[in-house]
Formats: structure tokens, C-alpha cells, sequence
């Protein structure tokens, strides 16, 4: 429920058409920006609305193209994070600025002024703030044996001692589980007692309207309502955020006819029983996930970044344990030693980090079509490239996935346009006519017309037999696509949904974790 | 492919380096032309030097292939010392074992397949080690080195020794049928395998199928790993390869040179590979390059101890200057 | 067991840990700071000859220390511009400055080779040094090797306890955050390399000053690989590394005295003990001291081509 409190108080932050231009792209369009004591404000936006690039200019760790920023009422230059922090700003990052190997006093210690140590002063004010804010924190335990919740208040801990007035959020419930959510909004509200400053910048709607005084909402790198919380609607939010989602697209993609209804069930290629797996911090990352793929058919996993599909692919070839479940491909389970076997099974995988996962920079893009299956071009034994059969089926593949000026087969994968470097992986994943598919953001970096090529790639393979497992934030390309949905969030499923059965604006809602 | 600032940069480093050397041995109270022209003349101006420089860089390019393939799968081999040093005593067994009126073209192969099969062992340890997970193999194969030596010293001066020869410790002379022949001077076959050995890694690298999987591999193990390509096994094939080959080294040595076992017969040339492969990127053509340059400095040094009365070790310096200025070129700008 | 044996071999092998102790105490201010030098040989060979070079010209016992010191502190900064400034593959500049070492030395040594040195006495202390037994192993012994403890305690506290330890300690782990909290990082790694050098040197001093009273090219045959060694055995913490330095000092201690009582085993196999026993060691606490390890140099392994 929304807090109806007006926000009276100074005006501690403040910019005036701050505006940061990365070439052709504006990252921050004249954004207008007013944070007062003793408010809490939600800065809400999806992902490449333009938060992180505010965040860093007022960080000091990018200069504005344009505008000012104003802290007290004075215009100042943040030129580096150390002159933020002397200004009165602390940052909470969504990957923490801590150090794991540290106890926790030396990780605040280290952010303090260049004073001389003084141990036992600071471990009885750190239990001091701690004990006062109800934070419960042992200054003398290590980071890395602490949770992420505990994690955050050390961060906490830290900017207030040293001297913040306004606290700038990142994401803040992202590594949080539930009740560490609601612990962090409890402190929330007695910081904004104190009479704080705290901005928090999210894509979670539920947060917002839980406890912000003020929200604004940014779209596409500018300001597009600033208002109390008083009144605000999930719906309002949601319209306001993505623009009206109901809207034609630029290309309209047909949706794709589903596989034909009737036929007896065929083995599935794909199952997910009761799936649960850890992060690498020993945290739940996946917990109780099921589903079934047949051939031909495309599953899409809605899901924000950092939500738990980033474990699927992994589980799926072997690479990391399960705790819970099993995960059968065309009925067996895989040797999870090796993704070998998983290869062998016809899985096929676009990961989410193709430069770092899925192509070798220093090698050509000949050579990286054929990563993964390179033993036919070889003939006696291994000794003698066949070097023409190479040639033509690298030409071939890249074809099917370049509209128009495909790169140089001699090209240096590590040189080449991320999109470029994306639809290389295309063109060799798809090349291999996989039983199984899994893809990550499979049109991101790609314009209008590659974008659609990849997509209808996708459709055609799948429509003579391919199982896809598409992961995408995009709703528009997961209704045209999908034949089910699946939305993720925190590592549980939300629910599987027919496209034609619901709509985009309300899958949004469930990935965001706002629920009813 | 020739850069023309680079090639300037270079040629000021390396300048850099033989300046500072120049400074070195004018401290000393040593004219550094005297010392340069020494080490030109006694090299490359007679005949005898320049086949002495051929001697030197026979097991320097075995040493160098043997840091150098191992490089491209992203792993560190400095245990060529030990590696020639098992090599030669595997060798020398075999040699030893085997009947004395064995014919040439028997003999040779055997003390081949000997010196391969003994770098190789030496260098299976280190390669389990890494590709299990338990040790990196930079700290394991150099402590392997001082082990090497002691092996070696143990055989030589107890069950290998030379009855007949009371005070010096050393193995019976091989048979002629084991011994490699020469061409001119010292200069042996082992050239020929030596580059034979190079041409073959270059052919390998850039050609066959396990030169790809290694330069995919070297090149991003993550991505190769997630394509099915085999980590574990290439770790253990390439470093025992590179065992092989420094293998060959001593064997070269010892079946060539020196006639029988001995202990100290090698002249770092494992250490001094290594520093030729750094030099040289890691790749065969530039190994060639490099190793004689390298080979013209370590000749040149013998020469330094006996004309100017400079322990040999001096060259040493040089060639660390010059390794300096090629790793400060081949880094980037960090903070 | 012969209880004069088991007498020699202590003692012998609290001398012995000596310059391993030293070596290894600086080789972990250098690789907190997120940096791994293999070449500790070649400023260990530094420190011995400078130092011992000084004191037989100048007749002066603290003045040859002082410049081993300097010696190995000057030296281990050489690699700074290539390894910090330049990030040069750490792996093989370490290398580069062994055989650096290993030519200078001997370069520069040549001329104090064979010459002998009285050097670094033993000192008894009063009382205690005639106490049964144990006087003679713990209290006859030279005053680098009383000043062990200290030091690993000196060490331990300027990691622990100062400023500039902590800022070190947060460069090896991640010099992002380390810059994000004002470090300049650049500065404590030279440092870091700085006063590494000059216990590698001291180190080296005692070598050639305490215990060979001699110089001699390559003197210090592979100790410092021992002791780069020594700091993973150690978990990376000061305090770890003088029971570390103990159990290999033993083992070179071990083979002097059943050498010198005709003991019937090879003597090149004793020879071997102290590197397969590193070798052991390291392999069997992997698991333990892999978690301690500074994150930043972990980088410096997985990146090494």
C-alpha cells in the first residue's frame, strides 16, 4: 500500500537537464531530478531506460554531456567517486562494492577518510549505528560468510559512516530473498526518519508502491512523470514504463502457427522435474522448476536479468549440479561430468555472453563456425584440412543468418560487431540442425531486418522439428514466437501461459514480481 | 604484417638494453667493444665459432618448442631442464642397456624414442597435476628441475658409473651404433631433427585438427570447454609433448656431444629455451630467429669467460634485458 | 636416535629456515598486493652478493646487511614498471629478473669468489644459551634468526592493523574497489615489490654472511623457488610462514647432518627432499590454502599465455 506522506523537506539533490550522449545514443535526455530530506524516492525504469548511466554521473564516475547537478542548492562537478562522497552521496551498488576476503570493519575502514586506524573506535561504532538501526551486524565477521541481505547493511554501515546524507540504491532488492526485502525497507522508513535522502532505482513495481513517497518514472533515457506515490496504480506504472504495449511494432512478426493439435503426444526433448540449483554463493537459484518440451515447439522464459534462467543452459549441458530434480534430454539424463554428452543429444546452445562463451576471440570466423563440431573437415586422421568442404559450408551458414554483407571469413571474432558476432553463433548453432536449442536473447544487438531474419530462422527450424527453449526480457518477440510462456522470477516459475490466453501487460506484471 | 613504429619501438628498446649492458661492463672497468667484437668474432667471424653457435641453438630449439606448444594451450612449462635431463638418462639406459654392435639406424631411433619417452615422464607428473586441479604447473614442473638433477647425478655416480674411470663421475661411452653423427665440426643430425621438430609443430598448429583444438583451447577455454572440447586431455598431451621434445634436447646432447653421461652436460639450455620462446611469441618461425640470436649471445659468453675473463652467467644479463623489453612491449597499458 | 644427531639437525634446521623465512615473509607482501615475482631467486643471489661484496670491502657487518637490503629492494622494483605499469605476463618477468640475478651476481661476484668471510656470528644469549639442550638448539644461535619472530609479528601487524596494509590487502583483492575507495594502486603495489625486495634481500645476506660465510655463483640453488613456494604453504599469512620455513629448513638440515655421520643413503637422494617435500605439501593442502588465496592473483594464474 502506498505511503501518502508528503515530501517536505530540504532539497538535498537535485539536476537539471542532466544529459549524457554516448555518440548517437542518449543515454540521458534532460532529466529532471528532485530528492529531499526525509523522502524516499523510486526511480522506476526498465532495463536501457538510462538509470545506470544517471547512476554513474552521479557517482562521478561519467561527467555529464549536459546540465548540472546540484547538491544543497550548489551546483558542483563530481569528478570522481571520492569527491561524491565528500559531497554527502553514498551508493549502494547491486553488486556491492565489498571486498569478500575482508572482515567487515576493514571493508568500512577502507572507504573512510585516511585516518589512522583506529580499530577499537570503529568496531563500537559500527556495533553502535548497527544496534540503532537494527541491523544486527558483527563488525569482526568476513564478508564472504555473510548473506547478501547482511551484505547490503554492511553497505549501509558503511555510507552512513562515512557521511552520507543522501543514499543512492542500485537495484537493491535484486540479490534479496523476501524477507530480506522487507528487512531493507523497514530501514527504509527509519532513514527517512532520521531525516535521509534515499533514492532507489528499480524496475520492480511492488517496491515502488510499497514504500516510496515519490516516483519517477524514466523511459527511454528521460523523465516521463515525476509524482507522489499517493494514487499511483500498478497499472498506471506499467503503462507509463513500457509505453503502450498494445501497440503495432515497427515489424509486425506474424505469429507462427503452433504445433498441430491432436497428434499423439511425442517424447518430450526436453523435461525440467522439480529443478532446483545454487548460485555460486550457495544461494537458491532455481527451486522447484517443471516443464516439458516436444519437438517443434517453442517454450519462452520471460524473465528480467538475474532471475534464474541464467542457470538453464548450464543445467541443461552439464556444467553445473543440480540440487533438486532432474533434467532429462529426449528422455535421458546426461553425464554431467562433460557437456559432451549433451552436445552429442542434439543440444545446441546461443549463450548470454557470446564473445566470453561461445566463440574464441584470437581465432577466425572460419574457425569458429566449425567450434563444436570440427572433426568432419579433417580428413587422414586428423592431418590433412579439407579445406574447400570448410570453405563452402562456412559460406553456406553464414548466409542463413546474414540479410546482407556477411563478415569476412577471415575476420578476427574478437574484432567483430557484437551483432555480428551473435548472428556468427546463429548461423553455427542453427547450421547443425539441433533437436534442441537453447537461446539467449536471441535478437539483441541486431537491427530491424537481422532481427527479423533470426527469428524467422528460429520459426523454420522449428517448425521441422527444433525444440526452443527462448529466453527473452522482450514480450513482443515472446508472444510472436512462443507457443507457451513461461515467466520466471526469483528462480520460481510464475506460471506457464498460453499467448493467446494473456497479455504482454500482464506477463510484464509477473516478471516484475508484482503480483494479483 | 611489418609495423613501422613497431619496428622502430623495438629497435630503440633493444638498443635500450645493449646500452645498458654497455654501461654494465664499463662499471666493470671492461671496454664494451672489445666485449661486443669479442662475442661477433668469436661467433660469427671463424668458422669454428659459427659451428659452435649451430651446436648451441640444436637443443635450444627442442628446449623452445618445449615451452612454446605448451604456451598455446595457455600453460607454462619451465621444467625443460629437467626434461632434457630425464630425456638424456632414459637415453643413455637405453643405450647402456641395449648390445653395443647394434647397427646406426637402429641405434639412433632407440636412443630417440629413450630421450622422448623420458622428458615425457618427467613432465606426466605436472601435467596430471594441472589437469586435475591441484597444482599449477609453473611452480611444479621448476621444482621438478632440482629434482631432475639429483636423478641424474644419483645414476651417474652409482649404478650407471664407469668402473673404468675411478675419479671422474661419469657412464661408459656409448656405443657407436647409438651415437649421432655429424656433419661438420660438432654439428650434428639433431639439426635436422630440430627443425624438422619445427616445421612439424608449425604444420601441426596451424594445419591439423589438434592444432586447432589447442589454439581453441588456448584461446578461450570456456567456450571450448562448453563445446566439447577436451581440456583435461589436451593439458596432459600437450605438456608431455613438450617434455618429448626437451626429451630430444638432452639425448642431442649427450649422444652427440658429450659421448657418454655426465652430470652438468647441459648449459641451462632448458631455462635459456624458455627465454627463446618468450622472446620469440611462442611461434616456430620466430622461434628459429630468436634461438640463434640467443644462441649467438650464449656461445659469445663462453668466449666472454675465456678472452675477458667474464663468467659466462653475464650473458645472462642481456639476454634477461632483452626478454624485459619484449614482455614490456607485448603488455598493455594497466594501472 | 642419537640425541647429538637430533641436537645438530634442530639447530641446523633453524639456521637453515633462515633465509627462507625472510625470502618468503617478503614474497607475501608482494603477492597480498595481488603480484606473484618468481624471480625472488635472483634478488635472494642480489642480496648475497651485494652483501657480502660491502662487507669484505668495508669491513662492516651492519653496512654489508644494509646494502644486501637495498640491493634486493631495488631490484624487486625493476619489476614494477613491466609488471604493474606495463602488465606484463607476471610469469615470465619473474623469470627474466632470476636470470637478471643469476648474471649480475655472478657478474659483479666474480671477484669475491673463493674469498671466505668471518660474517654473522652466532650470539648467545646470557642464561638461557646454557640450558640443556635446548640452549644450544634455540639460543646459539645469529641475530637474523632471533629476529624472525619479530618480524613475522612486524609483518602481521602492518597487514593487519595499519592503513596501508588494509589498502594493500584490498589492492590484491580487487583493485576496483580498491581505486573506488581512493588507493592508488599503482603506488602501494611498487611498494609492495619495495619491501618484498628488502626481506629477499636480507634473505639473500644471511645466505652468504651466516651460513656459507662465502660467495659463490648461484649460491642459493633454488630457494627461492622454495619459498614463492613457502607462501602457499603458508595460506598467505605471515604468521604461517615461519613454522613453513621450519619444515623445510629441516629438510636441508636433515641432509647435512646424515651426510656428515656417513649415513648410508645416497646423498643426491637427500639432495632431492626439501623440493619433493614442497611439492607434497602444496598438493596436499591445496584445498585449504586455495580459499585464502588474494582473488587478484588468481587472475594472474588463469590469464598466464
Amino acid at each position: 500500500m502506498p505511503n501518502a506522506r508528503s515530501s517536505s523537506g530540504d532539497l538535498l539533490l537535485e539536476t537539471r537537464g542532466l544529459t549524457k550522449v554516448f555518440g548517437a545514443l542518449r543515454a540521458n535526455d534532460g532529466i529532471d531530478l528532485q530528492v529531499r530530506a526525509g523522502e524516499i524516492h523510486a526511480l522506476l525504469g526498465e532495463n536501457g531506460a538510462g538509470k545506470s548511466t544517471l547512476m554513474k554521473m552521479l557517482y562521478g564516475y561519467y561527467q555529464p554531456s549536459a546540465g548540472e547537478i546540484r547538491i544543497g542548492g550548489a551546483v558542483v562537478r563530481l569528478g570522481s567517486p571520492q569527491q561524491g562522497r565528500a559531497h554527502g552521496i553514498g551508493m549502494v551498488f547491486q553488486n556491492f562494492t565489498l571486498i569478500p576476503a575482508l572482515e567487515v570493519w576493514e571493508n568500512i575502514a577502507l572507504f573512510l577518510d585516511r585516518k589512522r586506524l583506529k580499530r577499537e573506535t570503529l568496531l563500537d561504532r559500527i556495533r553502535e549505528l548497527s544496534r540503532s538501526y537494527g541491523l544486527d551486524i558483527d563488525p569482526l565477521a568476513l564478508v564472504r560468510d555473510l548473506p547478501m541481505g547482511t551484505r547490503q547493511k554492511v553497505e549501509i554501515v558503511k555510507i552512513l559512516l562515512a557521511g552520507a546524507r543522501i543514499l543512492i540504491f542500485d537495484e537493491p532488492t535484486s540479490v534479496l530473498a523476501p524477507h530480506e526485502a522487507e528487512a531493507l525497507f523497514t530501514v527504509f522508513d527509519r532513514l527517512r526518519r532520521e531525516g535521509y535522502a534515499v533514492l532507489f532505482i528499480t524496475h520492480k513495481m511492488a517496491e515502488v508502491l510499497r514504500c516510496a513517497d515519490r516516483i519517477t518514472v524514466l523511459r527511454r533515457g528521460r523523465v516521463v512523470s515525476s509524482t507522489p506515490a499517493a494514487g499511483a496504480t500498478k497499472q498506471g506504472l506499467a503503462a507509463l514504463l513500457v509505453g503502450d504495449a498494445g501497440a503495432a511494432s515497427a515489424d509486425p512478426t506474424p505469429r507462427r502457427p503452433g504445433p498441430a493439435t491432436g497428434a499423439p503426444a511425442p517424447q518430450p526433448v526436453l523435461e525440467f522435474a522439480q529443478v532446483g540449483c545454487l548460485t555460486d554463493d550457495g544461494r537458491p537459484g532455481l527451486r522447484g522448476l517443471a516443464f516439458s518440451l516436444g519437438p517443434g515447439e517453442i517454450l519462452g522464459i520471460a524473465a528480467v536479468s538475474g532471475n534464474g534462467q541464467e542457470y538453464l543452459a548450464d543445467l541443461i549441458l552439464g556444467l553445473r549440479p543440480l540440487s533438486d530434480g532432474k533434467v532429462l534430454v529426449r528422455g535421458e539424463t546426461l553425464d554431467p561430468r562433460t557437456p559432451r554428452s549433451a552436445l552429442a543429444n542434439g543440444v545446441a546452445c546461443l549463450p548470454e555472453d557470446p564473445l566470453r562463451m561461445g566463440a574464441v576471440g584470437g581465432l577466425s570466423v572460419r574457425e569458429n563456425l566449425i567450434l563444436g563440431g570440427h572433426r568432419p573437415y579433417w580428413t587422414s586422421g586428423g592431418w590433412v584440412p579439407d579445406k574447400a568442404g570448410l570453405e563452402s559450408a562456412a559460406k553456406g551458414a553464414l548466409m542463413t543468418a546474414f540479410v546482407q554483407s556477411p563478415p569476412s571469413l577471415d575476420a578476427l571474432a574478437g574484432d567483430l560487431s557484437g551483432g555480428n558476432l551473435h548472428r556468427v553463433l546463429i548461423a553455427r548453432e542453427l547450421g547443425r540442425n539441433p533437436a534442441l536449442l537453447v537461446s539467449y536473447y536471441l535478437t539483441r544487438g541486431l537491427d530491424l531486418s537481422n532481427a527479423r531474419a533470426a527469428r524467422d530462422l528460429v520459426s523454420s527450424h522449428a517448425a521441422r522439428g527444433m525444440a526452443v527453449l527462448f529466453i527473452s526480457e522482450d514480450l513482443d518477440e515472446l508472444f510472436a514466437l512462443s507457443d507457451r510462456i513461461l515467466v520466471l522470477h526469483s528462480g520460481k516459475s510464475e506460471g506457464i501461459f498460453r499467448p493467446a490466453e494473456t497479455t504482454p501487460r500482464d506477463l510484464g506484471l509477473l516478471m516484475t514480481g508484482a503480483h494479483g | 604484417m611489418v609495423d613501422r613504429k613497431a619496428l622502430a619501438t623495438i629497435s630503440l628498446l633493444v638498443a635500450g638494453a645493449l646500452a645498458l649492458f654497455s654501461l654494465l661492463l664499463l662499471a666493470a672497468g671492461k671496454n664494451p667493444l672489445d666485449t661486443y667484437s669479442s662475442l661477433f668474432s668469436s661467433t660469427l667471424g671463424n668458422a669454428y665459432g659459427f659451428g659452435e653457435v649451430f651446436v648451441k641453438l640444436i637443443p635450444l630449439l627442442f628446449t623452445a618448442l618445449a615451452v612454446a606448444v605448451p604456451a598455446r594451450l595457455g600453460l607454462v612449462n619451465v621444467g625443460g631442464e629437467g626434461q632434457l635431463h630425464l630425456g638424456a638418462l632414459l637415453a643413455a639406459a637405453a643405450a647402456l642397456a641395449c648390445g653395443s654392435a647394434t647397427p646406426r639406424w637402429l641405434g639412433i631411433p632407440v636412443t630417440m624414442v629413450a630421450g622422448m619417452a623420458g622428458g615425457a615422464l618427467w613432465a606426466l607428473v605436472p601435467a596430471l597435476l594441472r589437469s586435475w586441479g591441484f597444482l599449477n604447473e609453473t611452480i611444479s614442473t621448476l621444482l621438478l628441475n632440482y629434482v631432475a638433477l639429483r636423478v641424474v647425478d644419483f645414476f651417474v655416480y652409482g649404478p650407471m658409473r664407469d668402473p673404468g674411470s675411478a675419479n671422474i663421475p661419469q657412464t661408459m661411452g656409448f656405443a657407436p651404433g647409438y651415437l649421432w653423427p655429424s656433419f661438420t665440426g660438432r654439428v650434428h643430425i639433431g639439426l635436422v631433427f630440430a627443425l624438422l621438430a619445427l616445421a612439424l609443430a608449425a604444420l601441426v598448429l596451424n594445419r591439423t585438427r589438434w592444432g586447432y583444438e589447442i589454439r581453441a583451447i588456448g584461446g578461450n577455454p570456456i567456450a571450448s570447454h562448453r563445446h566439447g572440447l577436451p581440456l583435461e586431455r589436451a593439458i596432459v598431451v600437450v605438456l608431455c609433448a613438450g617434455g618429448a621434445l626437451a626429451g630430444l634436447a638432452g639425448t642431442g646432447e649427450i649422444m652427440a656431444i658429450q659421448g657418454r653421461l655426465r652430470p652438468h652436460f647441459s648449459a641451462d639450455y632448458g631455462y635459456l629455451g624458455f627465454l627463446v620462446a618468450w622472446l620469440a611469441s611462442h611461434r616456430p618461425l620466430r622461434i628459429l630467429i630468436m634461438g640463434f640470436l640467443v644462441a649467438v649471445i650464449a656461445t659469445g659468453g663462453d668466449s666472454l669467460q675465456l678472452d675477458q675473463g667474464l663468467p659466462s652467467a653475464t650473458v645472462n644479463i642481456l639476454m634477461a634485458l632483452l626478454l624485459f623489453v619484449v614482455l614490456a612491449r607485448e603488455g598493455k597499458l594497466a594501472s | 636416535m642419537h640425541p647429538d644427531f637430533v641436537q645438530g639437525w634442530l639447530a641446523g634446521a633453524i639456521l637453515a629456515s633462515t633465509p627462507l623465512f625472510y625470502a618468503a615473509l617478503g614474497e607475501t607482501l608482494v603477492e597480498k598486493a595481488g603480484l606473484i615475482n618468481l624471480g625472488v631467486e635472483g634478488t635472494m643471489l642480489m642480496g648475497a652478493s651485494v652483501s657480502f661484496a660491502v662487507a669484505s670491502i668495508s669491513g662492516s657487518l651492519p653496512l654489508g646487511l644494509a646494502a644486501g637490503m637495498l640491493a634486493g629492494g631495488l631490484f624487486n622494483l625493476l619489476l614494477g614498471p613491466l609488471i604493474v605499469v606495463r602488465g606484463a605476463n607476471q610469469l615470465a618477468s619473474g623469470l627474466a629478473l632470476m636470470f637478471l640475478g643469476q648474471g649480475l651476481s655472478a657478474f659483479y661476484g666474480k671477484a669475491f669468489v673463493g674469498t671466505s668471510i668471518d660474517g654473522l656470528a652466532p650470539l648467545p644469549i646470557p642464561f638461557l644459551s646454557n640450558l640443556p639442550w635446548v640452549g644450544q638448539i634455540l639460543f646459539r644461535q645469529d641475530l637474523l634468526v632471533y629476529l624472525m619472530l619479530p618480524c613475522a609479528f612486524a609483518v602481521w601487524f602492518l597487514l593487519s592493523r595499519t592503513a596501508w596494509g588494509l589498502n594493500l590487502r584490498a589492492v590484491g583483492e580487487d583493485r576496483l574497489v580498491a581505486y573506488a575507495a581512493g588507493s592508488n594502486t599503482g603506488l602501494l603495489r611498487h611498494q609492495a615489490l619495495f619491501l618484498g625486495g628488502l626481506l629477499a634481500g636480507l634473505a639473500g645476506a644471511h645466505l652468504s654472511l651466516a651460513i656459507a660465510h662465502t660467495w659463490t655463483e648461484g649460491l642459493t640453488a633454488g630457494r627461492g623457488f622454495i619459498a614463492v613456494a613457502l607462501v602457499i604453504f603458508a595460506a598467505w599469512r605471515p604468521l604461517r610462514v615461519l613454522p613453513g620455513a621450519l619444515l623445510f629448513g629441516g629438510t636441508l638440515a636433515l641432509q647435512i647432518q646424515l651426510q656428515a655421520r656417513g649415513a648410508q643413503v645416497s646423498p643426491f637422494l637427500l639432495d632431492m627432499l626439501p623440493y619433493l617435500v614442497t611439492l607434497l605439501v602444496l598438493v596436499l593442502l591445496r584445498k585449504s590454502s586455495r580459499g585464502r588465496m588474494p582473488e587478484g592473483l588468481k587472475e594472474v594464474f588463469e590469464s598466464s599465455r
